[in-house]
């Protein structure tokens, strides 16, 4: 979908971004994580031409960007920016319109396009089309500026920081509807954060970048694993047993036989799972499926032996 | 609120009774004259030099605010920003040149009349409007202008679709200001012989003719604290209606 | 996308304003630069530059000219830009005096010779470049007051050496030195004396309304009013109450109080002064961060200290901004007070228009706008100087 070669940025002679390459394949999410300043932001705005890089290319389907001119390239992509960036005077209507009103489709289209947007983002269509986006709480703002990035249905979505100004709870749920949409849709995204913690639940495949250079790219369970060097075990942090589990389902370490007291899920990490062997002190736990039904049990030391640090 | 707006509405009606038939206020402005001096100026007809006035303001504010804004874009694109600083500078030492200057200046270069109020008026009108667009313009939240390059707009599609209507109410409070400054000006306009209202209170002020002082510098006044406020509430509406009210 | 390679600078480099300039002063050039006539009534004659000017300064002009033009072209260094500009500004002003006293015929009180289009518009350009240059060096407080304080020393000497002697503004001075003065005298009383009524009045009322804010709406609200209103009209309202207290309060006309005159000229500028004042005085104190406040409080200061050790400091420059803004504006209000009988610089600028000699209007203007001009930067030296001292950063 994405193929990102040896690209560069430079102001004044410094390199921002020096020669990263990786790709992203369709119906992929790629997380782009690093400090401030590590020039994951500008390697974002580089994929959508909002920089126009010093040297390297990105090709997207094959195509390489530079020779479509940028705002068409622009209007092909769906990109999302911490503070959401709305029109303040337009209706949230006309904001979610906005890429299909330029690219002509007709009003009709448009309209239905919106609704349907505004349903699948829980906002109720006759209560919110007219309303202008001072009036929305910061999470309908948030929700209303990613419907306006998939509006015209790209098949690529860049997101900067998208839940960075959201409250802790309303974060979790806006993260876990993205989700939920990118599957439905199988929208290709690239996302830039500064939290690990997000870049492992989100990603499928985490882009470590510090000081202009791409430090790592792989899936998150690797990334905790076997960090491939001392930067990116900083970025991960100190409690890396604790987020191998929260990768990991219940239902991968079941095993034929009984348990007693409350059962877990099969759905849930390993995390949720091991916590509950401890708060209630049994060593192991009864498994069932989503309708009730018994699937077999867990062991703690199961769960404790994924946690060991790899070989 | 209610009351702000019957008042209003009140004033405006005397207004417009009186230039239309300024002979039935008479008694009022009887008591100002002295050895039976007229108490109404008949000359030009009130009428006239109001829709002159009017007129003139009307004129050079909408030939001001094209010439000013069209600036105020031209210097905020890339081709035109070495001229930024400069017209930043010229905006700020303008407003130093006092307008009467403006409009004696003018005389020369156009002769008595009409033509060098018009002419004084849309030269010192371009300033508070440059200025206001200029800050609208160079005061949008990066957020926003950075969406509106995300989302594929050209340049001219963000000028005409969001950096002009976000920068209206800054626009429109540097009209106001501006049409202030020319209903005043226009009223000294009369020193140079242009037809406004300044007529009557210089009449007056030559006759010794009180009546006269206070019957144009009546209306002007009314008519310039009517047209700030009619302004004010526009802007306050647009400002809304942009989703701006905080701003 | 293959690598971008920076545009090949160019060999020689043109400044977009430059050319602008210089196109401005190409035109300047061909026009006249001076305007000669009889006498003070009569249309005049426009003479160019080479007929103006004895013909080695005609060529010394013509040359200063071509290489102010040449430089501002050129994408020179800033402070090359800005000496060029001064030295043909400069050039300019003592063609000015050259060409009058060239071309006056000995002992004739009559024949005057003023600016022509050529001279204003060179010196239009030239100025141009001028403030782009200061606007670019970015100068602080205290060089933009010694610039100021160069250029009007300058000009002292140039009006004291006698080479403008023949100039027609200085010739309608030389025959009215006398009220010259006087009007000088009492055009500064009417803006600076407005000005500190307006401020011992109005830092006051801004500190109620400030803290009441019922008040504050009703106050604003008839001072917005009342600066909208323009000021011939102002004046000429104040007339008849004026004219009443006159009569009919014991003493009040010994003050001086009359309806014409001074008197209401002086009322009307008080009262346009109020508003911005007052507005900035709330404006300061409502930004005087309520944390520092708090900290006052907390540690026992009484009303009376936290606004004189707190507040007031702290909103000083917002204070000072206003009354730069009441200051500059009454300088040109205070012409139209000439129109009631109440002097300053206008009785020149409306003499002038009545008979239509501009040369006067010129001796009433030019003043009014140097002295507005200077008290401009003068106020913005001190608000950037007393706001660098603000404890408050962020």
């Amino acid at each position: 979908m994405i193929e990102i070669d040896a690209l560069s940025k430079e102001y004044s002679g410094q390199r921002v971004v020096d020669r990263v390459s990786f790709n992203v394949a369709e119906g992929e999410i790629a997380v782009v994580v690093g400090t401030s300043g590590s020039g994951k932001t500008t390697l974002l705005r580089m994929i959508n031409r909002l920089i126009e890089p010093t040297a390297g290319t990105v090709r997207i389907e094959g195509e390489d960007i530079g020779a479509i001119p940028a705002h068409l390239l622009r209007r092909r992509i769906g990109y999302v920016i911490q503070g959401h960036g709305l029109f303040p005077h337009r209706t949230v209507a006309q904001n979610v319109g906005t890429v299909p009103a330029l690219l002509g489709w007709d009003r009709a289209r448009i309209d239905r396009r919106t609704d349907e947007l505004l349903v699948l983002f829980q906002l109720d269509p006759a209560e919110f089309r007219d309303r202008l986006p001072g009036e929305l709480s910061g999470g309908q703002q948030q929700r209303v500026g990613v419907a306006r990035a998939l509006a015209a249905e790209p098949k690529l979505l860049l997101m900067d920081e998208p839940f960075g100004a959201l409250d802790p709870i309303i974060r979790a749920k806006a993260q876990s509807d993205l989700v939920a949409i990118q599957k439905r849709f199988g929208t290709t995204i690239v996302l830039v954060t500064h939290d690990m913690e997000e870049a492992i639940q989100l990603g499928t495949r985490i882009a470590v970048m510090e000081q202009g250079r791409l430090q790592q790219y792989a899936p998150p369970a690797e990334i905790i694993a076997g960090p491939a060097n001392p930067v990116v075990a900083e970025l991960i942090g100190g409690d890396r047993p604790f987020r191998l589990l929260a990768l990991g389902r219940v239902r991968d370490l079941v095993e034929p036989g009984p348990a007693a007291g409350e059962p877990v899920a099969a759905d849930a990490s390993l995390r949720e799972a091991y916590a509950e062997c401890l708060w209630s002190g049994r060593e192991v736990l009864p498994v069932i499926d989503a309708d009730g039904r018994s699937l077999g049990r867990i062991r703690r030391d199961d769960i404790a032996h994924r946690a060991e640090k790899p070989q | 609120m209610r009351a702000g707006v019957a008042i209003r509405l009140v004033v405006l009606a005397l207004l417009i009774a009186f230039v239309a038939s300024p002979q039935t206020f008479a008694f009022v402005f009887q008591p100002l004259t002295r050895n039976g001096q007229p108490a109404i100026y008949l000359q030009n007809g009130l009428l006239n030099l109001t829709l002159s006035h009017l007129a003139i303001v009307a004129v050079a504010t909408v030939a001001s605010t094209l010439v000013a804004v069209g600036l105020a874009i031209a210097v905020t694109r890339p081709f035109g920003a070495e001229f930024l600083p400069l017209s930043r500078t010229l905006a700020n030492v303008g407003q130093t040149f006092p307008p009467v200057a403006v409009l004696a200046l003018a005389v020369p270069l156009l002769g008595f009349g009409t033509a060098p109020t018009l002419v004084a008026l849309f030269l010192y009108g371009l300033l508070p409007i440059f200025e206001n667009a200029l800050t609208g313009l160079t005061t949008l939240p990066p957020a926003v202008t950075e969406a509106a390059r995300g989302v594929g707009m050209t340049e001219g599609q963000r000028l005409v679709g969001v950096d002009l209507p976000l920068a209206t109410p800054v626009i429109l409070a540097g009209i106001r200001l501006s049409v202030v400054i020319s209903i005043a000006t226009a009223t000294i306009g009369s020193t140079v012989a242009a037809s406004t209202l300044g007529e009557v209170i210089l009449a007056g002020l030559l006759s010794s003719n009180l009546a006269f002082v206070a019957q144009g510098g009546l209306v002007v006044a009314v008519i310039a604290v009517l047209i700030y406020d009619g302004l004010s509430a526009l802007e306050r509406l647009l400002a809304h209606r942009t989703g701006q009210g905080a701003r | 996308m293959s690598a971008v390679v920076a545009a090949a600078p160019r060999r020689i480099a043109v400044d977009k304003l430059g050319v602008f300039i210089a196109g401005l002063a190409v035109i300047a050039a061909c026009l006249p630069l001076v305007a000669f006539r009889a006498n003070r009534i009569v249309p005049g004659e426009g003479l160019s530059l080479l007929a103006a000017l004895p013909g080695w300064q005609a060529a010394l002009l013509a040359l200063t000219l071509a290489a102010g033009i040449g430089l501002a072209l050129l994408r020179t260094p800033v402070p090359v830009r800005l000496a060029a500009s001064l030295v043909v500004l400069a050039a300019l002003w003592l063609a000015a005096g050259a060409a009058a006293s060239h071309l006056t015929p000995a002992d004739d009180k009559l024949a005057r010779v003023s600016p022509g289009s050529g001279f204003w518009l060179l010196l239009l350009a030239f100025a141009l470049l001028a403030a782009d240059g200061i606007a670019r060096l970015r100068l602080g407080p205290w060089p933009r007051i010694a610039v100021l304080l160069a250029v009007a020393s300058a000009l002292a000497l140039l009006l004291a050496s006698g080479l403008w002697r023949d100039l027609s503004i200085l010739r309608e001075y030389s025959t009215r030195a006398e009220s010259f003065w006087r009007e000088a005298a009492t055009h500064v009383v009417l803006a600076f004396g407005s000005l500190a009524a307006a401020t011992l009045a109005g830092i006051p009322i801004g500190i109620a309304c400030h803290r009441k804010r019922a008040l504050r709406t009703a106050v604003l609200n008839v001072l917005n009013a009342v600066q909208t209103i323009p000021s011939i009209a102002l004046f000429g309202l104040l007339i008849a109450p004026l004219a009443w207290v006159a009569a009919n309060v014991p003493g009040a006309a010994l003050l001086g109080i009359s309806g014409i005159g001074a008197a209401p000229a002086m009322v009307a500028l008080v009262a346009y002064s109020l508003l911005p004042v007052v507005a900035n005085t709330v404006v300061g104190l409502a930004g005087v961060p309520a944390a520092t406040d708090e900290a006052a409080r907390g540690m026992g200061m009484t009303d009376w200290q936290r606004l004189t050790a707190v507040q007031l400091p702290l909103a000083f420059p917002v204070i000072l901004a206003g009354i730069r803004i009441v200051l500059v504006q009454n300088i040109g209000l205070a012409t139209i007070a000439a129109l009631i009988g109440g002097g300053g610089f206008g009785v020149f600028v409306f003499q002038g228009i009545g008979q239509t000699a501009m040369d006067l209007v010129l001796l009433g203007a030019a003043p009014t706008v140097a002295l507005a001009f200077a008290a401009a930067v003068v106020l913005d030296a001190i608000i950037e100087l007393s706001a660098i001292r603000e404890p408050g950063r962020d």
